[in-house]
C-alpha cells in the first residue's frame, strides 16, 4: 500500500467511525437514505477507487480498493459503496460514461441472466435479476448481458427500470430488478474479449469477502472487549477458560477470514482469478457463520436485544455469506476444477494459488 | 489485544525453476512408493531418502554456506518442504533436525556445536528427536522433573522424557530440563545437545493405537554430558524453547498430514460421474488448505524477517489440525469405502491410516487446548 492509498484509507476509516453511528444504521433499516454520508464519500471519490486516473478515477489498485471495502464492512456502512465501486470499473472497461450518484450491478446472483438482442430500433435487453444491492436507490444501473461470446455493458438510468422491492437480514436494499428496455449505442459497448458475467459475480465476490472480513474483525474485537468486561461469578466472564476457547475458535477463524479477504482481493486483478476469489468468498463466508455463533454466545442476552450494536453486523454476516454465490456455489466451482485436475493435477492446482 | 495481521507472503518469482526439480526427482524416487506409505507423510522414516535429499541441498537450506547451508531464502525452503509433503516423501528422518534443532544451535548453539553438528544435519546424515515431553509434563511443559546437576567434567543428567519420536533411530536429543531452581516455574531451565549413544541413555518404544512403534520413552541415569553440550546460556531454556515452538508450529506439515488421502478423494472421484455433494466436499478442503497455506507462507515470511510469530504459527497450526482430521471425517462420510490397513485397495488403506492417526494431530507439537490458550493469550483474556 503506498503512501496515497494510505491516506485514502484512513480518512475514510475515519469519516465511517465518525458518521456511521447506531442511529444512523437504525434510520438506515427504517429506509432514511444517509444523503450527507453518501456526499462526503463522493467528495472523496470513492466510487471512483476501482477506475483508473486516466479514465477519471481515484487509481487506487484493486488490493486498496478491497481494504476501503473491509473498513466499510467493519463499521456496518449502509451505502452502496462496493456496487458504485464495481459500476464505475465496468462503464470504465466498456468506455462508457461514468455514473455520478450511487449505482449499482445486475445480475449479483450466479443463475440470472439479461437477454440482449440487437434490433433495428436499437439494443432490447430484457430480463429480471434477483436481489440487486440497492436496485431502488441507484441511480445507474449498470448490467452485463452476453450475446454469443460476447458481454457488453449496459449502462440504464432508474427510470428504465422496474423494481420489485425485497431485503437481506439487515434490511438492506436486495431488490428485483426487471428490465424490458430499447435503449440507444450510446448504452451499450462492449468489454474485452473473454470477459463474462460471470467475472462480475466473481469480482462482487471478492468485494462481499473484504467486507466480511472488516465485520469479522470488528465483531472479534468487539467480543473480546465486552468478555473482558463483563462480569459474572465475581470475576471478567473472559477469564475463563470455556470462553477463552471458544473466542480462540473465534480468533483463528477471523484470521482465515482475513487471510481468505486477501487472496480473493489479489483474484481481482489476475486473469482466471475467479478461482481464488471463490476459495476466499466460501472461506470467508464459513467463518462468517462461527464466528456470529460464538459472538452471540459471548455476548449473552444483552448481544441478542436490537439496542445493542451486534446485530447491524451479524445480520450483516449472515446476508453477505449468501450474496454473490454462497459456499455451495463456490465450493462446487473449486471442486470441478479439483475433479478436473485429477489425482495427480490437484496439488499442482493448489500449489499455484 | 495483540497483532494477529498474516502480511502477504514473501513473493519469490523464480521458484517455478526449483519447483520443478523437486517434482521430477520426487517423480523419479517415488517412482514405485505406494499411497498406502505414502500417507505416512512426515511420519516417514528413510535414512537412505534423507540422504539424497541432503545430497541435492535441500536439508539446512537457508543456513549459511559455512555451516553446510546453502543460503536460500525460507520462501525456497517452503516450496521444498511442501512439495515433499504433498507426494507423501519419507522425510522423518530428517526433519526435526531442518526444522527445529538445527534453527536452535545456529542461533544460540556454540561455535564448535554448530561446525560439529550443522554440516551433518544439512547432509541428511545426523537425525535429531525432541526432549521435551516428560511422564507428568506434557501439556504443562515447566513441570519437567529431568534435571542436569553440574559434576567434575560437566553435567549428570537424570529422568525420563516420553512421546519422543523416532529417538531409536536418532543421533541426538536436544534435552530440555532442570538446571537450577527458582521461583519462577520458566526459570531454572536449560537446554542440552545429547549424544544418544552415551552410557546410561535406554530408549524404550511405545506402539501407538494401531500398533505402530514410532515413539518412546528415553531414560537418563546418570548420564555425563560435558560441558560443552550446554546449548546458549544456563537458565535460558524456557525462553529458547518457545522460540523453537514457532518453528514447530506454522510450516506446511500442519496441514497437510492427510493430503495423500485427499489425492486419493480426487482419485476416486474423478473416475466416475461424481455428485455435487462429493465435488461440492472435495472444493470445500481444497479451499481450505488454499487458505492455509497462504497464511502458512506469511508466518514463513515473517520468521525469515526475524520476526516472533508465535501467536500466527498457534493459528496456522490449530486450523491445520482440524482439516488434516476432517479429511478422513469427510471421506467416511461420502465413500462407502471401509478403511482397512491392510487392504491392498489404495483408498482403504490410506483412510484406515488417516484414520487411526488423526488424534495425534491435535496433539504432537502442543494439543489443541494449549494452542488455544496461547491465542487467548493473545487476545489480551489471560
Amino acid at each position: 500500500m503506498n503512501e496515497t492509498s494510505q491516506i485514502v484509507k484512513d480518512t475514510a476509516s475515519r469519516l465511517f467511525a465518525d458518521r456511521i453511528s447506531p442511529k444512523l444504521l437504525l434510520e438506515a433499516e427504517a429506509g432514511i437514505w444517509p444523503a450527507e454520508e453518501w456526499a462526503l464519500i463522493e467528495e472523496m471519490g470513492l466510487p471512483f477507487a476501482m477506475v483508473g486516473e486516466d479514465d477519471g478515477g481515484v487509481g487506487l489498485d484493486d488490493v486498496d480498493a478491497a481494504t476501503l471495502v473491509r473498513v466499510a464492512g467493519a463499521e456496518a456502512v449502509p451505502l452502496p459503496l462496493a456496487e458504485t465501486m464495481l459500476a464505475n470499473r465496468f462503464l470504465a472497461a466498456a468506455g462508457l460514461a461514468l455514473a455520478s450518484g450511487p449505482a449499482t450491478v445486475a445480475p449479483v446472483c450466479p443463475e440470472d441472466r439479461f437477454s440482449l438482442e440487437r434490433g433495428s430500433d436499437g439494443w432490447r435487453l430484457s430480463g429480471t435479476a434477483h436481489r440487486i444491492p440497492w436496485g431502488r436507490t441507484a441511480q445507474t444501473i449498470v448490467v452485463l448481458a452476453e450475446m454469443g461470446p460476447q458481454c457488453f455493458v449496459v449502462r440504464l438510468g432508474n427510470e428504465q427500470i422496474r423494481v420489485e422491492p425485497a431485503q437481506n437480514l439487515a434490511i438492506e436494499p436486495r431488490d428485483s430488478v426487471i428490465v424490458e428496455a430499447v435503449l440507444p449505442d450510446e448504452a451499450v459497448a462492449p468489454l474485452p474479449i473473454g470477459w463474462g458475467v460471470d467475472d462480475l459475480i466473481a469480482m462482487g465476490a471478492a468485494l462481499r469477502t473484504a467486507a466480511i472480513a472488516g465485520a469479522i474483525g470488528r465483531v472479534l474485537e468487539m467480543t473480546v472487549g465486552y468478555a473482558n468486561d463483563r462480569v459474572q461469578f465475581g470475576r471478567a466472564i473472559g477469564k475463563f477458560q470455556a470462553v477463552q476457547q471458544s473466542l480462540a475458535v473465534m480468533a483463528g477463524h477471523a484470521a482465515a477470514a482475513s487471510g481468505a479477504a486477501d487472496l480473493a482481493a489479489e483474484g481481482l486483478s489476475q486473469r482466471a482469478g475467479s478461482m481464488a476469489i471463490g476459495i476466499g468468498k466460501a472461506r470467508a463466508g464459513e467463518a462468517a457463520g462461527v464466528v456470529s455463533t460464538i459472538a452471540h454466545q459471548v455476548h449473552g442476552a444483552i448481544g441478542f436485544t436490537h439496542e445493542h450494536s451486534l446485530h447491524f453486523l451479524t445480520k450483516r454476516l449472515w446476508s453477505w455469506r449468501s450474496e454473490f454465490g454462497n459456499e455451495s456455489h463456490w465450493n462446487r466451482q473449486f471442486g470441478e476444477q479439483m475433479a478436473k485436475a485429477g489425482a495427480d493435477g490437484v496439488w499442482p492446482l493448489i500449489a499455484a494459488l | 489485544m495483540q497483532d494477529f495481521s498474516f502480511p502477504a507472503p514473501p513473493t519469490a518469482p523464480d521458484t517455478a525453476e526449483l519447483r520443478a526439480e523437486v517434482r521430477d526427482f520426487l517423480a523419479t524416487e517415488l517412482a514405485d512408493y505406494p499411497a498406502a506409505k505414502r500417507i505416512r507423510s512426515w511420519s516417514g522414516f528413510d535414512a537412505d531418502f534423507s540422504r539424497k535429499l541432503g545430497q541435492r541441498g535441500w536439508i539446512g537450506m537457508t543456513w549459511p554456506k559455512e555451516y553446510g547451508g546453502h543460503e536460500r531464502s525460507a520462501i525456497e525452503r517452503y516450496v521444498v518442504l511442501e512439495e515433499l509433503l504433498a507426494a507423501g516423501a519419507p522425510v522423518a528422518a530428517h526433519w526435526i533436525a531442518d526444522r527445529q534443532s538445527g534453527p536452535l544451535l545456529l542461533k544460540v548453539g556454540t561455535e564448535e556445536q554448530k561446525r560439529s553438528i550443522l554440516p551433518r544435519i544439512a547432509a541428511g546424515e545426523y537425525f535429531f528427536c525432541i526432549g521435551m515431553s516428560e511422564p507428568d509434563s506434557g501439556s504443562d511443559l515447566a513441570a519437567v522433573r529431568t534435571r542436569a546437576v553440574p559434576v567434575e567434567g560437566g553435567w549428570q543428567v537424570n529422568g525420563t522424557k516420553l512421546w519422543t519420536t523416532y529417538a531409536h533411530h536418532a543421533h541426538a536429543m536436544i534435552l530440555y530440563c532442570r538446571t537450577g531452581s527458582a521461583d519462577d516455574r520458566h526459570g531454572g531451565t536449560s537446554q542440552f545437545l545429547v549424544d544418544l549413544t552415551l552410557p546410561g541413555i535406554t530408549i524404550r518404544p511405545i506402539a501407538d493405537l494401531s500398533g505402530a512403534r514410532h515413539f518412546n520413552e528415553v531414560v537418563f541415569e546418570d548420564v555425563i554430558l560435558p560441558h560443552s553440550a550446554l546449548i546458549g546460556p544456563e537458565g535460558n531454556g524456557w525462553a529458547q524453547v518457545m522460540s523453537e515452538l514457532a518453528y514447530e508450529r506454522s510450516g506446511p506439515e500442519r496441514f497437510l498430514s492427510t493430503f495423500v488421502l485427499l489425492v486419493e478423494l480426487v482419485r476416486a472421484i474423478s473416475g466416475q460421474s461424481s455428485s455435487d455433494r462429493e465435488v461440492e466436499a472435495l472444493g470445500r478442503l481444497g479451499g481450505h488448505l488454499v487458505v492455509l497455506r497462504r497464511l502458512s507462507r506469511s508466518v514463513a515470511g515473517m520468521l525469515q524477517n526475524g520476526s516472533n510469530p508465535a501467536l500466527q504459527a498457534a493459528v496456522v497450526k490449530d486450523l491445520g489440525a482440524i482439516v488434516e482430521q476432517e479429511i478422513p471425517e469427510i471421506v467416511q462420510q461420502l465413500l462407502a469405502t471401509e478403511p482397512d490397513l491392510r487392504s491392498s485397495d489404495s483408498l482403504s488403506a490410506v483412510l484406515g491410516y488417516a484414520i487411526l492417526n488423526a488424534p495425534a494431530f491435535s496433539l504432537r507439537g502442543g494439543t489443541r487446548e494449549i494452542l488455544r490458550g496461547i491465542i487467548a493469550r493473545g487476545l489480551g483474556l489471560r
